[in-house]
């Protein structure tokens, strides 16, 4: 008993050193350091903008050396809890329009939020398409496995809507609780299809492919985006990035639709 | 020694087969050539060492916190003690996230203790490495509060009883003769509490958010990295499984008690 005493006591200062030492090399490196006159804006975006977004903070900061971009990513519901309960950001951009409002209603967004980008729905399928899904109906077949999210989360939501429109009955095999998801188990091939959205298809190119779903059934989802309140002066310019024609180009380029 | 039942024998080592086919199948779909590129980048960096502060970290505030807590469990008798168990327990079988948005409704800034801290000492906690920790010690605690606990509650009484019959105070006691004592369940706790608070995701994604470089830690890269590119999760996942195994293993033959 008596060694293990002595030894708990020790490796216990030394576990705390070590935590103290990390955290010191850390400082400068992981950029919380540094609180110069640089401009640092702190956006809050739905996960399905994370690499259009992406592009855009690089080109940003590449244009204007004083601003830096940092990202919370997520869904847009936990994102509008995190803001209500006081989180601080700058920029808040939303996979639909109901929780902008929630975020309105807690008066937290300065002026006007703006619908910055579309999306429109698509069916996805792994690459070459092996099991021929050409529609909605295609959907139908109980030999597919299907993976759709769950209609907490908009695309969920909207593929519904979308199936109903179109008349169609599926029995998804798995209900995901975020889009990306969907794209995931079709990147590993533990499904056949699902429903998602075109950015979504873009963004795994290669390795999925997008089947269209015709107008008269698809859903448009609406992506609004607000400069908060008490914002960093810069976080008009990533809005304002985000409505210019380049920003347009780079989101096009990700598989949105721009209005 | 006389031969095994091989029943036993079959049954164990399909139970550790269970656990290495995972990490070999992670180890077989690794993309090796892309390693070092992703390794190398920012973002892996500062969230390992995120990672590593915060639970190491998280660990020692459960031991210095929880160790208390599990004395007074153990050792004084008070109505309403069943009670306050019981709420030790609870964030076991909570889901992480609902203990989030717990922790966010408590500490954050407009929450019921958050308002003041904000107010009095302009602490938030959203967004900063201190979030993360107390979001990973409220899931992390409860493992060492109810090892420490069992094993307060097995202690020998009649060692205490001498040194108290020999003068020693009560808090002589504890400091001389039942933390010694205690000292490899200590261990062995703030271990279990380090391998939690380092798998955490859920209370500190929603709590702390998801902020590279701040707050993002392995396991939320790795979600992160799961909505872009499912090879540089893969890598991530690797790494953090690496890092787990050296440690495990390290602590292992330095604090846990040898069989």
């Amino acid at each position: 008993m008596a060694p293990a005493r002595r030894s708990l006591g020790r490796d216990a200062a030394a576990l705390l050193g070590l935590a103290v030492a990390l955290s010191a090399c850390g400082g400068e490196g992981g950029g919380g350091g540094g609180q110069s006159e640089a401009s640092r804006v702190t956006v809050f975006a739905a996960s399905s903008l994370t690499q259009a977004f992406e592009a855009m903070a690089e080109e940003l900061e590449e244009d204007s050396p004083g601003t830096s971009i940092r990202f919370n990513f997520g869904s847009s519901s936990d994102l509008a809890t995190q803001l209500e309960q006081g989180a601080r950001a700058d920029v808040y951009a939303s996979a639909d329009e109901a929780n902008m409002i929630r975020v309105m209603d807690a008066d937290l967004v300065e002026g006007e939020p703006s619908v910055f980008v579309k999306n429109k729905l698509e069916i996805i399928v792994s690459a070459g398409n092996p099991e021929g899904i050409r529609s909605l109906e295609d959907l139908e077949n109980s030999e597919l496995v299907l993976s759709l999210c769950n209609e907490e989360c908009p695309a969920g939501k909207y593929a519904a809507e979308a199936l109903d429109k179109a008349g169609v009955n599926v029995e998804p095999d798995s209900l995901e609780t975020e889009v990306k998801a969907v794209v995931t188990r079709l990147q590993v091939g533990e499904a056949d299809a699902g429903i998602v959205y075109a950015s979504d298809v873009a963004s795994a190119e290669g390795e999925v492919e997008g089947v269209p779903i015709p107008a008269a059934d698809n859903v448009i989802a609406t992506y609004p985006i607000a400069q908060l309140t008490d914002a960093e002066s810069a976080a008009g310019e990533f809005v304002d990035f985000a409505l210019s024609k380049r920003g347009r180009a780079i989101l096009e380029e990700h598989g949105f639709l721009v209005p | 020694m006389r031969r095994p039942p091989r029943a036993l024998v079959l049954l164990a080592a399909l139970a550790a087969s269970f656990f290495a086919v995972p990490l070999a199948a992670l180890a077989w779909r690794a993309p090796w050539a892309s390693l070092p590129e992703v390794l190398t980048t920012e973002v892996v960096g500062s969230a390992l060492r995120i990672s590593l502060v915060s639970s190491l970290a998280a660990s020692a505030l459960s031991a210095f916190l929880g160790l208390p807590l599990a004395w007074v469990l153990a050792r004084v008798p008070f109505p309403g003690r069943s009670v306050l168990r019981a709420l030790v327990t609870l964030p076991l079988v909570l889901p992480p996230v609902v203990g989030g948005v717990a922790l966010l409704l408590a500490l954050g800034r407009l929450g019921l203790v958050g308002r003041a801290l904000e107010s009095f000492f302009g602490v938030t906690l959203f967004g900063t490495l201190p979030g993360v920790i107390v979001a990973e010690t409220f899931v992390a605690m409860p493992f060492l509060v109810l090892t420490v606990e069992g094993a307060l509650k097995g202690l020998d009484p009649r060692y205490e009883d001498a040194a108290a019959t020999l003068g020693a105070s009560r808090g002589l006691v504890f400091w001389k003769i039942t933390l010694p004592l205690a000292a490899p369940s200590v261990a062995a706790g703030a271990v279990l509490a380090w391998a939690r608070a380092l798998g955490e995701f859920g209370a500190t994604i929603t709590f702390a958010g998801n902020l590279p470089g701040e707050t993002q830690t392995m396991p939320i890269a790795v979600y992160t990295a799961l909505l872009r590119d499912v090879d540089a999760a893969i890598v991530l996942s690797l790494v953090l499984v690496a890092v787990s195994l050296l440690v495990l293993v390290t602590l292992r033959e330095r604090w846990a008690p040898q069989a």
